[in-house]
């Protein structure tokens, strides 16, 4: 940072830099506001602040194609299941008093250690990198798709092992806690009356996200 | 030109697009509606054939009392309609009307992830406004909503992949500048599949589960009255606006024409969106809403299977012709 910033002046940054710091800002205080209110659905709505601030600062560092699979992945999908499960289960209006973890403390320092890890190995790898923002997009869909399946073809195999992993797992447990449902309730409704069917496709929905 | 001034021009444009399509779809909505069911539909407002009518409502709305009710959380419910209509307004600078860069709003790199992303924020809208209003009418509706778009968004997003692996670019106008005429019967499936879906996640009949209003009274909308609940009406018109002019640049070929149609791409633009619009009231008037059991079971059973196998064919398509 202080080499890139030797070469390109400190003191006078371009407009890019200081949007670049203010949606940082505002994206930051959006996270800390999304773990500590106490109104659980707030929180989620905080989150696709956080999210979006992410999307933009992507933006900004000319990643368009990641941002906007961001927006679409984090705000459209991830964040739709959070407020799905919310309404589901418990979204109270106003404050909830029981909303608090007694791991705070753990948390806090697993969150910060992870994140001086994230700032250390960024800052170590790009230390004097520089986006020149008027030449050819490095962030473009066709530069992050070359790289991607070049250079990065293992991690993204890898990846996406894991989320298949994911996948059958949690159709395993889904059917699981039907099977039990079924042994506990004695009959077994087969599926048909949409008040048996509606929980399984549910729990598959949740599966394939 | 200069750029500032372009750039304005640009928005005003998109701007009034985003203001008058919608109501002259409202209105082709009640005209078309009335006479499918052997009525006239609205005769006087304005003096020709009630013209006007959507211009009384809109002036009728804002007329009205703007309540929130006590026990919603007051700052979520009044957001929540801009935050339903708001990205329809920037989805729609991305879609090219014509042929070159002059013909579109905003030339954007990886333009069918921002459509589908924008759109997807657009139902956030209702699930705040099903939330926030404290009503378990509303709070059912923000539930079936949420259901609605996990299930549609999947094949919609497959689909449209199915055509950026066609056209081998994910920018909108470098589609339709990729465009053939056997696109049409290759991506068939694609087209159906990507339109059905994107019913669903406007919740037009007959995919209106989560706002049946016989049942759960308008859903996520019950509480609202007067400007706020015409802007999500807004929204539902300017989501069929965007959801028509999306299937026609992806599947339909937007400005191209059967007939070398030099100048005149923008014309079959509007036609395709005009016809499929018609298509999207049709479909309202012939059939009856789906029960949300069969709405799941449409969207995994049916559309999810349909959309992979078009990208199947699409692929082994790709290969061969290379």
């Amino acid at each position: 940072m202080s080499l890139a910033a030797a070469t390109h002046g400190f003191l006078s940054p371009t407009g890019v830099e200081i949007a670049f710091l203010l949606v940082g800002l505002v994206t930051f205080g959006a996270a800390i506001v999304t773990v500590t209110t106490r109104q659980l659905v707030h929180a989620a709505l905080w989150l696709v602040v956080t999210l979006g601030g992410l999307a933009v600062e992507y933006l900004l560092l000319t990643a368009e194609f990641i941002a906007w699979v961001q927006v679409l992945i984090y705000v459209g999908s991830v964040v739709v299941l959070l407020l799905f499960g919310l309404m589901l289960t418990r979204a109270p209006i106003g404050r909830s008093p029981d909303a608090d973890s007694g791991n705070r403390w753990a948390a806090l320092t697993v969150a910060v250690a992870a994140a001086a890890a994230l700032v250390w190995v960024v800052v170590d790898a790009f230390r004097a990198t520089w986006i020149d923002l008027d030449g050819p997009a490095a962030g473009s869909t066709e530069a992050t798709g070359a790289s991607l399946f070049q250079n990065w073809v293992l991690p993204f195999e890898a990846l996406s092992v894991l989320l298949l992993a994911a996948l059958v797992g949690a159709i395993v447990l889904s059917r699981k806690a039907k099977a039990e449902a079924a042994t506990a309730s004695g009959s077994t409704p087969s599926g048909s009356t949409p008040a048996g069917s509606t929980p399984v496709t549910r729990s598959e929905k949740e599966g394939t996200r | 030109m200069n750029d500032a001034l372009d750039v304005t021009l640009r928005l005003l444009i998109v701007f009034v697009v985003f203001l008058t399509f919608p109501l002259i779809i409202g209105q082709t909505e009640h005209k078309v509606m009335a006479h499918m069911q052997g009525r006239l539909g609205p005769m006087y407002a304005g003096g020709f054939h009630g013209w006007a009518q959507l211009i009384a409502d809109g002036v009728k709305f804002a007329q009205k009392e703007d309540v929130v009710p006590t026990g919603a959380d007051r700052r979520i419910f009044q957001l929540a309609p801009a935050v339903a209509l708001l990205p329809y307004l920037l989805v729609l600078l991305a879609i090219p009307i014509g042929p070159g860069e002059g013909a579109v709003g905003q030339v954007i790199d990886a333009g069918i992830f921002f459509v589908l992303a924008v759109m997807g924020v657009g139902v956030l809208g209702s699930l705040m406004a099903g939330w926030a209003s404290a009503n378990k009418f509303s709070l059912l509706g923000g539930l079936r909503t949420a259901a609605q778009l996990l299930a549609y968004e999947l094949p919609m997003l497959l689909t449209a992949a199915s055509v950026a692996m066609a056209a081998g670019t994910v920018s909108l106008p470098g589609i339709l500048d990729a465009f053939e005429w056997w696109w049409l019967p290759w991506q068939i499936v694609g087209a159906i599949v990507f339109f059905v879906a994107g019913l669903a996640e406007l919740q037009r009949p007959p995919f209106d589960m989560p706002v049946a209003d016989s049942e759960i009274i308008f859903g996520a909308y019950t509480e609202y009255t007067g400007l706020r609940f015409a802007l999500f009406l807004l929204a539902e018109y300017a989501g069929i606006v965007v959801l028509c002019g999306l299937t026609t640049v992806l599947f339909l070929g937007g400005w191209h024409g059967p007939w070398g149609a030099d100048g005149l791409g923008w014309v079959w633009t509007l036609l395709k969106t005009a016809v499929l619009a018609f298509l999207v009231i049709w479909l309202r008037v012939t059939y009856p809403r789906l029960r949300e059991d069969q709405l799941q079971k449409l969207s995994w059973t049916l559309l999810v299977p349909l959309s992979l196998a078009q990208i199947a064919l699409t692929g082994v398509v790709k290969v061969v012709i290379n």
